[in-house]
């Protein structure tokens, strides 16, 4: 086998050493009747060549967004990625390492795992990072259990705006450890919660209530009315946010959030069909901050005082604490919070800041022209950064079909969330006029 | 190992203005910001990132890889979380756009070579383990106990037997199946172990009853022994109206050899940054799959585990693969289909080894831990002395009279340029060093590391101090922990 390096007369030496003919010797503790006298019924071998030939079969089956023009978003993102990352993040020396347990001989793990988490703490304005969680759906799922661990309450109160799947995650978690959910509806005109929408809650039980920032329409919530109400009750505030629209909007910290969340995908990691991606989870203060779930690291020094780096806090956790861990979470992004803290610092402070911008410009100009074509309107009225959705009677799951014929994906039809009529598109700083042009034109044409 | 210099936090290499990447000129018309967004909503001073050029970003994080050992670096025997090697060409293939470029909510139609990898991946790992039914969604081991806690609450439910919460760990267990459990509400009913090991089978009868569960286990276990009363457990457990959940970290020994279907588990999770060698990355990103059973015959009514699987799964219809969301599913843990690149690794990986390629790396990591472990007993306490799977548990009492703790052990290891075993894990034995060789080391590593053993076992004898102020050869010396835990410091600040 390729990778076994064991020559036959190694193996002779070592079945000789300890004394038996035959490795399968070494199996006499697993019962008879449970052996497999015959080969699992798998494909045969693929030599080097021959696997690279099999997966450029199966990556042509689909259509990539490198060869096409995206405007999908909803949680994942056709962003900029800067030619380094690949090159630093795939590294044998960080992509074949395990968690830091031995600190002596893995010190760039976490350090940079420690500026990933300054970076996260820079961004969401908040003073603790952890180091990942699995996606943001399970990292707001994990805040929200963080705040009924922390209030001692019940009740999750979730935004009808927050992406479905996400209200999915969260919905599993909470009813698994039998936490009660109520749902805020967003206003039908503006497409984000207002403040009629908290009445009749019961706040007095609400361990916190969440805001999606932007939320999954792509429209900006006001988030200091979901601060009032859950201060005025002494609920905690989550925020799940969008990290490239922490270029241009207010800090989460600045807004008042105890517990910050969001999906790192579009920091630098590639689409991958879904995955992997990264969950960033911040907090604030000293008794969240021991309630955060997952693995954290903090500066300390060595017998010699120098500065250097170490997984902390870890009563909180599983391998400590067990059942009475504050999450199961073992293994979670690291190398994909790697590649986000590389990404936000060859970005830098200008950088970061024009992907924003960037976003911001194109995708309103895209807004402005798909609302003139005939047929086609903007059913909400809050404002938008990098997505929004349109409405028209098209079918646009048709639609897309066609326009994938010309090598273009369009937006996300959001019937599959029983929202008829209604199609999300996602523009960002990758896109180029010519391109949104050319693919408003193609649409009109389509539908007219 | 080189002493090597530490490297200066990004942030500390800033300089005001200074500009690592650029995009393409803004080509749309410009509107004002405050147009777009009330100001309100607007930050008035963008985040604090580092300015750095290109050249500074790559440095730094070359010269932090530098301090950082992997697997690619040596030997990295840490038990329970086989590593070994991690091929290249995964890498290359699953870069390729038409894997890494795709996006999640792309029409079915045009992703059906992603849908068709996930359904024969589902299908592979279901022959591995003998069961039926898989789902790629959990992002982790952990993340798939916790969906496979959630399947097992969920069929307790529905046949009106919700009150079944006691789930039954062994004393020996990893942390994360506990913590699971506590995730969906279950108690944690500890079964001891016996003199042999294994699950103390008599203690085992004592606990089971009308509110079990289940019982959770990894075989070969954390001291990775086989325990060979797999078949009396199983029926103990089934008997008494519960379920056995498969904890896979602990799969590399028995891949092509035994399945956990046919020992009688009902849910398997895999660890494929494990066992089929994707990238651990630092920390992850990790995969954890697990197979369910369709129909558990004999003991329980049917299962139909396929319907309480977090949705969606690819089945095949035609010659279309399509994602369906199976009846009654639970819901989903984590959004879109799981770590897709992650496992697209494993399916490579499996497809690389074939049938008789699994086996006979499984072959080769029980003989690797066995030689290993044979040539080690006589200068460390070999709490169970008797063959073991794929990885092994020495103990480091007799060193510990000599003054030099398990710890020190090794620290002084990072002094020969190795990654330390786990070390004090499995609690169930006393200053433990739990070794996995894996089966890509070759013998000559082995012998090697094998002679360090020795050697530091000598050291401890003989000089124990060399070990307490171990390492000496390291970018940097012990840490203190305490200190980072009692006044955590978890951000750079400006000074």
């Amino acid at each position: 086998m390729r990778y076994l390096p064991l020559t036959q007369e190694e193996q002779q030496e070592m079945l000789q050493s300890l004394g038996i003919d035959r490795v399968e010797d070494l199996f006499t503790a697993i019962p008879k009747e449970m052996r497999l006298d015959a080969d699992l019924d798998l494909p045969a071998p693929l030599s080097e060549a021959e696997l690279v030939r099999h997966f450029s079969e199966l990556a042509e089956k689909n259509n990539d967004l490198k060869s096409s023009v995206s405007f999908l978003g909803a949680g994942s993102y056709d962003h900029l990625v800067p030619s380094m990352i690949k090159h630093i993040a795939g590294r044998g020396e960080f992509l074949t390492a395990y968690t830091p347990y031995q600190p002596e001989i893995t010190q760039g793990v976490l350090q940079s795992i420690f500026e990933y988490q300054t970076l996260i703490c820079e961004l969401t304005g908040m003073e603790a990072s952890n180091a990942s969680m699995y996606d943001g759906a399970s990292a707001l799922a994990e805040a929200a259990l963080m705040a009924c661990a922390a209030t001692r309450r019940e009740l999750v109160v979730l935004p009808s705006s927050l992406h479905p799947e996400w209200q999915d995650v969260v919905k599993l978690y909470l009813k698994s450890q039998d936490v009660s959910i109520a749902y805020l509806p967003y206003h039908e005109k503006t497409g984000v919660v207002d403040a009629k929408a908290f009445d009749g809650i019961p706040w007095s039980e609400a361990a916190c209530v969440v805001v999606q920032q932007p939320n999954f329409f792509g429209l900006l919530e006001n988030v200091a009315s979901f601060k009032k109400v859950a201060k005025d009750n002494g609920a905690l505030l989550v925020m799940a946010v969008d990290p490239i629209s922490l270029s241009l909007l207010k800090s989460p910290g600045e807004l008042g959030a105890d517990i910050v969340v969001g999906d790192g995908q579009s920091l630098g990691n590639a689409m991958g069909f879904g995955g992997p991606s990264l969950g960033f989870l911040a907090t604030s203060g000293t008794k969240l901050i021991r309630r955060m779930p997952g693995r954290v690291v903090g500066e300390t020094v060595d017998t010699d005082g120098t500065r250097g780096y170490v997984l902390t806090l870890q009563t909180r956790e599983q391998h400590i604490r067990r059942e009475k861990a504050t999450s199961n979470i073992c293994s979670n992004q690291a190398l994909n919070a790697l590649i986000a803290a590389i990404y936000l610092s060859v970005m830098g402070k200008e950088g970061f800041k024009d992907v924003g911008y960037q976003c911001l410009q194109k995708a309103n100009y895209m807004k402005e022209r798909l609302i003139q074509v005939d047929g086609l309107s903007s059913p909400f009225s809050a404002p938008t950064f990098r997505e929004f959705v349109i409405k028209g009677a098209v079918d646009w799951e048709e639609v897309n079909m066609r326009l994938a014929e010309h090598g273009f994906v369009g937006g996300l039809p959001l019937a599959r969330f029983g929202l008829p009529e209604l199609v999300l598109f996602s523009v960002t700083e990758a896109r180029t006029k010519e391109e949104i042009d050319s693919f408003v034109n193609l649409l009109r044409g389509l539908i007219s | 190992m080189t002493t090597r210099k530490l490297v200066p936090l990004i942030f500390e290499r800033s300089t005001p203005g200074r500009r690592g990447y650029r995009l393409p000129d803004l080509d749309v018309p410009e509107v004002p910001v405050t147009d777009l967004i009330p100001e309100e909503f607007l930050r008035d001073e963008a985040p604090a990132l580092p300015e750095v050029s290109e050249l500074e970003v790559v440095r730094h994080y070359t010269q932090l890889s530098r301090l950082n050992h992997g697997v690619d670096v040596g030997f990295y025997p840490l038990g329970s979380c086989t590593m070994k090697y991690n091929p290249r060409v995964h890498e290359d293939v699953t870069s390729l756009p038409g894997l890494a470029s795709i996006h999640p909510y792309q029409p079915e139609e045009t992703v059906q070579g992603a849908l068709e990898l996930m359904y024969n991946l589902g299908q592979y790992l279901a022959v591995i383990s003998g069961l039926d039914v898989t789902t790629l969604q959990p992002a982790a081991g952990a993340h798939g106990e916790l969906t496979g806690l959630m399947v097992i609450k969920a069929y307790h439910s529905q046949r009106g037997e919700g009150h079944r919460k006691e789930m039954i760990i062994p004393d020996s267990a990893h942390g994360t199946n506990p913590a699971s459990c506590a995730m969906v509400g279950y108690k944690v009913v500890e079964v001891p172990s016996n003199d042999r090991g294994g699950v103390d089978v008599e203690a085992l009868r004592g606990l089971v009853g009308p509110n079990t569960a289940g019982l959770m286990l990894t075989n070969p276990n954390t001291l990775g022994l086989f325990d060979e009363n797999i078949c009396e457990i199983a029926k103990i457990v089934h008997d008494a109206g519960g379920l056995l959940y498969y904890d896979g970290a602990n799969a590399n020994a028995i891949m092509g050899i035994a399945r956990p279907g046919d020992m009688g588990f009902d849910v398997v999770h895999f660890n494929l940054h494990k066992t089929f060698s994707t990238p651990h990355g630092g920390g992850g990103p990790g995969a954890g799959p697990i197979v369910v059973r369709e129909e558990l015959a004999r003991i329980v009514p049917a299962l139909h585990g396929q319907q309480f699987l977090p949705g969606p799964i690819v089945e095949k219809k035609g010659d279309q693969y399509v994602f369906v969301t199976p009846e009654n599913s639970i819901g989903r843990v984590r959004s879109f289909y799981g770590n897709f690149l992650v496992y697209a690794k494993a399916y490579a990986y499996i497809r690389s080894h074939g049938p008789r390629g699994l086996r006979q790396v499984s072959e080769t990591a029980v003989l690797h831990a066995n030689y290993m472990m044979n040539k080690l007993k006589d200068v460390y306490h070999l709490p169970y002395d008797r063959t073991c799977m794929h990885e092994f548990v020495l103990s480091g009492v007799w060193q510990k009279e000599q003054g030099a703790r398990t710890l020190d052990i090794a620290k002084r290891l990072l002094d020969y340029g190795y990654h330390a075993p786990t070390v004090y894990f499995p609690m169930v034995v006393d200053e433990a060093i739990m070794i996995e060789p894996t089966e890509t080391e070759p013998k000559s590593t082995l012998d090697e590391f094998i002679d360090v053993m020795r050697r530091i076992a000598e050291e401890a004898k003989e000089d124990p101090k060399l070990l307490l102020e171990a390492p000496h050869n390291t970018p940097i010396k012990r840490l203190d922990e305490s200190r980072a835990a009692r006044h955590p410091v978890l951000r750079w600040e400006k000074a």
